[in-house]
């Protein structure tokens, strides 16, 4: 039977543990909501882009052309890995970086360079051996749109640039707050939109100016639109995956407690038996 | 009367219907009225007047983007959206002021195209606040 003390000791231990999970699983909650937010606001305008990109590339197949498009044969390729900067949300960062290694495993360090996002990533592969081109850090949970756009800026200079022939994004799709889709796909080249998925459009529409000048106002917009929306969405994967996970802890600290409070009670008992125990021993030796 | 929504990555800024728009095109200032051949088209800084069913007229600055119209469906994507009533005269100033002196130092690795950029949406919203009479 533990000490009273101890067992005493652990209860207070836990419960402060149990405060702060607490704590985090609202703080997680309430960021959620905000990144949820974002993911909707972008949504309208990320759509009417690609209705616009469908429309133009069905009225102008023939003449369509942007850098953008080219399908080079592929020597160098980037990964963008986009993770958390903080833990304690369950194993978000570990499958995210599995699948990761995953994608490397048969790739040779000099033909890809890594690009990541949050500081788990970082961590993970700055001690390995592929090559970190670049690293956005610290966002703490929150979109920007300044760094987003850095970070493409980055990306599509250096596929215009031919340092690199394909850059594949690794991200978190968000599908509910319990849920989420770890989603691997080819960032650049842009695939053509195929103009047999837009039949509604047999409009012949008129383009001011070309439909080039227009491609190329249109397509690093659109570069920036895809990147922000896979942000967005890593970013409420992120907070779901930790309000579950603290709120599951939470839930553990709460059953922990009822058990050692159960184990501190018994105890407590078994002790008052024994003085009483010996009391009575005592007495009836005395009167012996 | 067709339907104009304006989308900005932020959110919907406007979605209703309209008799008009005049809208400050690539390669000029355009009108669009119901019935409007299918056209796309670049949209640069500049004012845009909306003349809504109950023929009110909206003023409103907007940055770069592209407008669609077909089957009286138009569809404005544009970086930003600002009602006139809305601007921030002392701030478009200072975005202005600041643009300037980038593109007037020419010191270092400045972006000079984005310089150039924000200097034009400044100048923009500067002249759509003075137009609406103040």
């Amino acid at each position: 039977m533990p000490a009273l003390r101890d067992v005493k000791k652990r209860i207070r231990s836990v419960v402060s543990t149990r405060q702060i999970t607490k704590a985090m699983e609202m703080v997680a909650a309430a960021k959620l909501r905000k990144a949820q937010m974002k993911i909707f606001q972008v949504r309208p305008y990320s759509e009417k882009l690609d209705h616009i990109l469908q429309h133009l590339s069905a009225a102008a197949s023939g003449e369509l052309s942007h850098p953008f498009f080219e399908k080079r044969p592929v020597h160098k390729q980037t990964l963008v890995l986009i993770t958390s900067d903080r833990g304690l949300c369950g194993s978000f960062n570990t499958n995210l970086i599995r699948r990761a290694s995953e994608w490397l495993q048969d790739k040779k360090p000099e033909e890809v360079e890594i690009v990541v996002v949050g500081k788990k990533a970082f961590d993970f592969f700055k001690r390995r051996k592929w090559k970190i081109a670049a690293k956005y850090l610290d966002w703490s949970g929150n979109l920007n749109y300044t760094r987003a756009r850095e970070m493409v800026d980055f990306l599509t200079q250096r596929f215009l640039n031919g340092e690199t022939d394909q850059i594949v994004l690794i991200y978190t799709q968000f599908l509910s707050t319990v849920r989420y889709r770890i989603t691997e796909k080819i960032y650049l080249p842009v695939e053509k939109p195929a103009s047999s998925e837009a039949p509604t459009s047999h409009f012949e529409y008129i383009f001011e100016p070309s439909p080039e000048q227009i491609f190329a106002g249109l397509m690093p917009r659109y570069a920036l639109t895809k990147m922000i929306t896979a942000l967005a969405d890593s970013f409420a994967s992120e907070h779901g995956t930790r309000m579950i996970a603290m709120g599951a802890a939470t839930k553990n600290a709460g059953e922990m407690i009822d058990t050692l409070t159960l184990q501190y009670n018994k105890a407590r008992q078994a002790a008052i038996t024994k003085e009483l125990l010996e009391i009575v021993s005592g007495a009836e030796a005395l009167k012996g | 009367m067709f339907t104009l929504s304006i989308v900005t990555p932020e959110k919907i800024f406007y979605e209703g219907e309209i008799t008009s728009v005049i809208l400050p095109g690539g390669e000029g200032y355009l009108g669009v009225l119901t019935d409007h051949a299918p056209l796309i088209t670049s949209i640069k800084p500049g004012k845009l007047t909306i003349r809504d069913k109950s023929q009110n007229t909206l003023l409103l600055a907007v940055s770069f983007g592209f407008f669609e119209i077909s089957a009286n469906h138009g569809t404005l994507l544009v970086d930003s959206a600002e009602f006139a009533s809305n601007i921030d005269v002392d701030r478009a100033r200072k975005a202005m002021e600041r643009a300037r002196q980038r593109l007037a130092d020419k010191a270092g690795n400045i972006d000079i195209p984005r310089a150039e950029r924000a200097l034009e949406r400044a100048r923009n919203r500067i002249a759509i606040a003075q137009s609406r009479g103040e």
